[in-house]
């Protein structure tokens, strides 16, 4: 197969395309130079797609004799991941920029470009494993369940998948890093990263900020109406999150707070007691079924909504177009915005059935 | 990285003779003359500067050098400044006359360029902006990339007694208009402002005498005359003030310190000699091959668009464009698209100026003519040289058409995505 290997710079990507080539596919190296004025240096484990970081993804194809390219998809990712995340948190969402990065960037332009120049599929270091059955697409959990981001990857359609390759699916991180060592690809020590790659100093609240500028409005008491303090703007806050509210009188039973909902037309955002956060019923728009096959009838399943944690069994079905999913124990801090993923247990690595973006929670 | 060896993956074609190179703007092949007087040189050693007989010997073949330089450019040996190459050239002719012209009259502080320099000049005049009090006057070209004399001629009536210097290419890099320099050089020469022009493509193609020229300053660069990377010349004409950017030596009339790089100096003037007594001859075969290259690719795709002079008459006695350059647009393609569909078919091309980090952008030089930015991002530039071949030409003109309706498919199918979700949201 013609394959091309989207490769960032770090050390997934770098093997993921090594293994590409090894398997006998027609390699070509492609790095995405998303941000338009991509600092020269990287600073610590923070940020990407730094010039630095086409440099090694450049040394990587130098070693693996590949072609290597750099390709500027710095217009569609702002306008697509960058200002969507901006407008999600404004909206009162707690969106997930990782997920939107896959779902339009490099499998949507990125692929459709790979595609209308003769390539049969992108490769990527990301850790979930997908294979066809029946002419299916069948993507499952990774084999490091630490790593793995099949939650991230949920939201591709058949289509998508069907040109997708993710060939670190089976393997844990530390061996990742000894077959980089091995390769002599000299991107093995490099750090994971884990923050958002736009936002290199971690700062999610000043970037919005800077973004959004100040659109105060009320911290609300769930239970009384009463208003506990004033704040700069709905999008600092998240569902679930319990630090940082910037309340200073304590609750009257002395017991934390935790943010319950966030409301942008007027402002509010409502606070409570931790018992108020658990959800029983969760409605996601927009399902998509990365095997092509939506739920028939309701479904016995594991729900996760976030991309680390937050997973239950649960019961789901399709209603008018809508996921809706009921957990069999109550599940915290579920945000509208993010994604819930159903997946099918399964010892050889639980098996996506579909995805929806939260809109409600009852 | 040591121990390291070097897998190419299947399919990867890494042999240089397979390849149809079609980029010798960006540099060309080393001649065999010049390749074999520096490997002669790089056995002989001597500091030019040491005063004992290995010192003389050394200093001996750069003079030797610089007088072969200057019979090739129509210049004075004492005309001939080494340095390392084109970019240090053009900062030192922009930068140092700068300095000197300010340093007798502080109110001279205007630099005109072109508004389609290469970078090295075009960065060198807005650093100067940013940093040294400079205000930059950017000359605008037709729509053909070429500096009219009644241009600059209003640019510096403005007020003639705040012009530091004037930059201008003697052919442009990317599009490769030819400038009526000796007209420019008149003209600054009436004021008695120094007149910079950056010839790194001229050399060896056009004909170049820095007497006949009128110039003040001109910059060579030798790997893109076929000679070795890391060394070029500036011409800088004796009663050119030029402060030093680099101090330490005394070098090179005090204007640029450093040990000399005496093998690749000598395999410099070699391939100068060289190209410049073949350059009628070669020329005349690039200009039969590029003009055959042009037809293909339009008879291939009448919608290819060639920018810059369409090459039909004479500037200075030389033709108006570049013997061996052909840019062209291709409507609804990327340009990075085209370059790699290319290369996979051992093609090598060039989308424009590279830049660090590999991102094409959309050429300033394109903008400047007044092409949109998406054609401007949808442009190739096949520069030839003395290793083209017809059968080079032939195995572009080939490629081209299903090259470019790839590109364009590529192209159709990120405008398609777009729509189709903006409709839906």
């Amino acid at each position: 197969m013609r394959v091309l290997a989207a490769m960032s710079g770090g050390v997934d990507s770098a093997v993921a395309a090594a293994r590409a080539v090894e398997a006998g596919h027609d390699v070509t190296g492609v790095h995405l130079a998303l941000s338009a004025k991509p600092g020269t240096l990287r600073t610590g484990s923070r940020g990407c797609c730094t010039v630095e970081d086409a440099h090694d993804a450049r040394r990587v194809a130098d070693i693996l004799g590949i072609p290597y390219y750099v390709w500027d998809f710095a217009e569609r990712f702002t306008e697509d991941v960058v200002e969507d995340f901006v407008a999600e948190y404004a909206a009162g969402r707690t969106p997930n920029p990782c997920l939107r990065c896959n779902e339009r960037i490099k499998f949507e332009a990125l692929l459709d470009k790979a595609i209308a120049l003769g390539f049969d599929a992108v490769c990527t270091g990301h850790y979930a494993r997908l294979e066809v059955v029946d002419g299916r697409p069948e993507l499952r959990r990774s084999a490091d369940l630490d790593k793995d981001q099949s939650y991230v990857l949920a939201s591709l359609t058949r289509e998508q998948l069907s040109h997708a390759m993710f060939p670190l699916g089976g393997s844990v991180k530390s061996d990742v890093r000894v077959e980089a060592q091995e390769r002599g690809l000299a991107v093995a020590e490099k750090p994971d990263s884990y923050d958002i790659c736009f936002i290199p100093d971690g700062d999610t609240r000043g970037f919005l900020q800077a973004k959004l500028g100040a659109r105060p409005g009320h911290l609300v008491d769930d239970e009384t109406g009463a208003v506990l303090g004033v704040h700069a703007g709905v999008h600092g806050f998240t569902v679930g999150q319990r630090h940082g509210l910037g309340i200073e009188a304590p609750a009257p039973d002395g017991r934390p707070r935790y943010v319950l909902s966030l409301e942008p037309v007027s402002g509010n955002v409502r606070v409570g007691a931790v018992e108020k956060l658990g959800v029983r019923e969760i409605v996601a728009e927009r399902p998509i079924w990365p095997s092509g096959v939506a739920l028939g009838g309701e479904v016995e399943c594991v729900a996760q909504v976030r991309a680390h944690g937050g997973t239950s069994a649960a019961r789901a079905a399709l209603v008018d177009g809508a996921l809706v999913v009921r957990p069999s124990a109550e599940l915290r801090g579920v945000a509208p915005g993010q994604a819930v993923v159903l997946y099918r247990p399964d010892p050889g690595g639980d098996v996506v059935l579909g995805s929806g973006m939260i809109s409600a929670t009852r | 990285m040591g121990g390291v060896s070097f897998r190419p993956g299947p399919g990867a074609v890494y042999s240089g003779s397979a390849m149809t190179y079609l980029d010798h703007a960006a540099t060309t092949p080393i001649l065999p003359e010049a390749a074999a007087a520096l490997t002669a040189a790089l056995t002989s050693f001597g500091n030019a500067s040491s005063l004992h007989s290995s010192g003389r010997r050394a200093r001996r073949a750069v003079e030797e050098a610089r007088e072969t330089i200057a019979g090739a450019l129509g210049a004075r040996p004492s005309e001939v400044l080494f340095t390392s190459g084109g970019t240090e050239s053009d900062n030192l002719a922009v930068k140092g006359i700068y300095w000197g012209r300010r340093a007798k009259d502080p109110g001279r502080t205007r630099v005109l360029v072109s508004a389609v320099e290469h970078h090295a000049v075009l960065d060198a005049a807005l650093w100067l902006a940013e940093h040294e009090g400079a205000e930059v006057t950017l000359l605008e070209v037709d729509d053909f990339g070429r500096v009219h004399e009644d241009t600059l001629r209003a640019a510096i009536a403005e007020n003639p007694d705040d012009v530091a210097l004037v930059s201008v290419m003697w052919a442009n890099n990317e599009v490769g208009t030819v400038n009526p320099v000796r007209e420019l050089a008149g003209t600054c020469a009436a004021h008695g402002i120094p007149f910079h022009t950056d010839a790194v493509q001229a050399v060896g193609v056009l004909p170049v005498h820095f007497a006949e020229s009128g110039a003040s300053a001109l910059t060579v660069s030798a790997h893109k005359v076929g000679g070795p990377y890391g060394v070029g010349v500036l011409l800088l004409g004796r009663d050119v003030p030029c402060v030093p950017v680099a101090h330490g030596g005394g070098q090179e009339r005090d204007v640029r310190s450093g040990t000399l790089d005496v093998p690749a100096i000598v395999s410099m003037a070699t391939a100068v000699r060289v190209a410049t007594e073949q350059r009628a001859e070669r020329a005349a075969r690039l200009t039969a091959l590029r003009d055959e290259l042009v037809r293909e690719v339009r008879a291939a795709l009448p919608e290819a668009l060639l920018n810059g002079d369409p090459g039909e008459t004479s500037v200075d006695g030389g033709p108006s464009r570049l013997p061996g350059n052909a840019h062209f647009t291709f409507p609804g393609c990327e340009g990075d698209s085209l370059l790699m569909l290319l290369d996979a078919r051992g093609i090598e091309c060039s989308t424009g100026s590279a830049c660090t980090a590999g991102v094409a952008q959309p050429s300033h030089v394109l903008l400047a003519m007044g092409v949109e930015p998406a054609p401007a991002r949808g442009s190739l530039r096949f520069s030839l040289g003395h290793s083209t071949t017809v059968a080079d030409v032939r195995t572009l003109a080939e490629a081209i058409a299903p090259v470019v309706e790839r590109a364009r498919n590529a192209g159709l199918a990120g405008l398609r995505r777009g729509a189709a979700r903006t409709a839906e949201v």
